[in-house]
């Protein structure tokens, strides 16, 4: 990237509060990063063809979407956002719990693809508010883009839920496993008080999660699917990894593992 | 050297996937600045994923080297890019190259259009396919008259 003419508006922050806005990026990049990976794990086995540009479409997006939050992080800890997305090991993610099972099923995929959307809707909306003005700058783009994800995902939601066969019974199988982690993208961060204070963040997790389900227990609601609960999320809730994405980060850091600097 | 010339020259920069339509056209530059011998353009990306960026500030970057000595090219979400961005000279090459341009409407309120004008016959007759299609900036659609699938540049 070429130098900007002006400071970094980071550097304008005290050092706790630069370190909270550094926390509140990671775990939204490393969101986007993952969901990406998991979608893109569908290319080329999409239940259809259409669907397999769709789910491709949107990985890509995603992917984008990560890359440059990565980059605003970087700014902010003078670090590299190549660095940032394949140089740390499985421990040091900090996605949310939803975004640590595998792929699995179409509906599973369905299913996770609507709680996390929602949920990222959400936060976006806040963040286009935010005092940090590269933040509010990227995520009131990201809206734009995310807004096509949401209509295909509540599409989707509908359609096996209102499905014939094994449809509807896989979805409330897929449901059921992402509901105990699905607050998990609303799980605390350590500098939230600080962020609230700067005005980086406008609004509380635990007010945002309160949108969240706004959100999504009508539909869920409406086509008899059973809604996430009301209780707080799990403290570890971006800290828990599990086998599945130890699996998926070998896959993503392949290249970069393999040789050292490498660049493609 | 004037930021008149400058613009001129920006004109004269292809997009790299769409090589009928200018950056300018394509409403994706928001600014130039012209001080002393240093010439900085802002580029507003057409989407945050979009795998042409860096092609296109390259591009850019090299179209313009001979004008200063130093060329910066800096990427920007001071605003958003929004399809409404693309001129009507622009709309105008992307038909020609067998592009629907993308629909008009409230900037705030972006829906999935399910008709679009067939670029080849001007049909209105046409069905979405799919919303995603092979680059994050068009959609699918198929015209009933010609009986021929096209693509639209997506609203944004």
């Amino acid at each position: 990237m070429a130098p900007l003419a002006e400071p970094p508006p980071s550097t304008t922050l005290d050092a706790p509060t630069r370190e909270a806005l550094a926390e509140l990026l990671l775990a939204v990049a490393d969101d986007e990063f993952v969901i990406g990976f998991w979608d893109s794990e569908w290319t080329g086995i999409a239940p259809m063809l259409e669907e397999d540009v769709a789910t491709s479409s949107i990985a890509q997006d995603e992917i984008g979407h990560a890359r440059a939050l990565y980059e605003l992080l970087a700014e902010v800890t003078d670090d590299d956002a190549d660095r940032i997305a394949f140089g740390r090991g499985v421990d040091a993610y900090r996605h949310a719990a939803l975004l640590n099972h595998a792929r699995g099923d179409w509906a599973f995929t369905v299913a996770r693809r609507f709680l996390y959307e929602h949920a990222d809707a959400v936060r976006l909306e806040a963040f286009a508010h935010s005092s940090h003005e590269p933040l509010a700058g990227l995520a009131t783009k990201m809206r734009r883009e995310e807004s096509y994800h949401l209509m295909h995902w509540d599409l989707w939601l509908r359609r096996l839920a209102d499905g014939p066969g094994e449809a509807r019974p896989r979805l409330e199988a897929g449901l059921a496993r992402c509901l105990p982690d699905a607050s998990s993208t609303f799980a605390p961060l350590a500098g939230e008080e600080l962020l609230l204070k700067a005005g980086i963040l406008t609004e509380s997790l635990d007010a945002l999660r309160g949108r969240w389900l706004e959100r999504v227990t009508p539909l869920l609601s409406e086509l008899g699917l059973p809604a996430p609960g009301t209780d707080a999320p799990d403290p570890d809730g971006r800290r828990r990894r599990s086998d599945d994405f130890a699996w998926l980060h070998g896959e993503f850091t392949m290249v970069s593992s393999s040789e050292e600097g490498a660049l493609w | 050297m004037s930021e008149a010339a400058v613009w001129a020259a920006l004109a004269e920069v292809p997009d790299p996937e769409i090589p009928t339509i200018s950056v300018v056209d394509l409403g994706v530059i928001r600014g130039v600045q012209v001080d002393g011998e240093r010439l900085t353009i802002e580029m507003l990306p057409t989407f945050v994923g979009c795998p042409a960026i860096e092609v296109m500030r390259a591009q850019i970057g090299e179209r313009l080297a001979p004008l200063a000595d130093e060329v910066i090219v800096k990427l920007s979400f001071a605003e958003p890019w929004t399809s409404d961005r693309i001129t009507e000279t622009g709309r105008e090459h992307l038909r020609m190259s067998g592009f629907a341009p993308p629909g008009l409407g409230p900037a705030d309120e972006l829906t999935v259009m399910p008709i679009a004008s067939c670029p080849y016959c001007g049909s209105r007759n046409t069905t979405l396919e799919n919303p995603f299609g092979p680059t994050l900036c068009r959609a699918i659609y198929h015209c009933a008259d010609c009986r021929q699938p096209f693509e639209q540049f997506k609203r944004v």
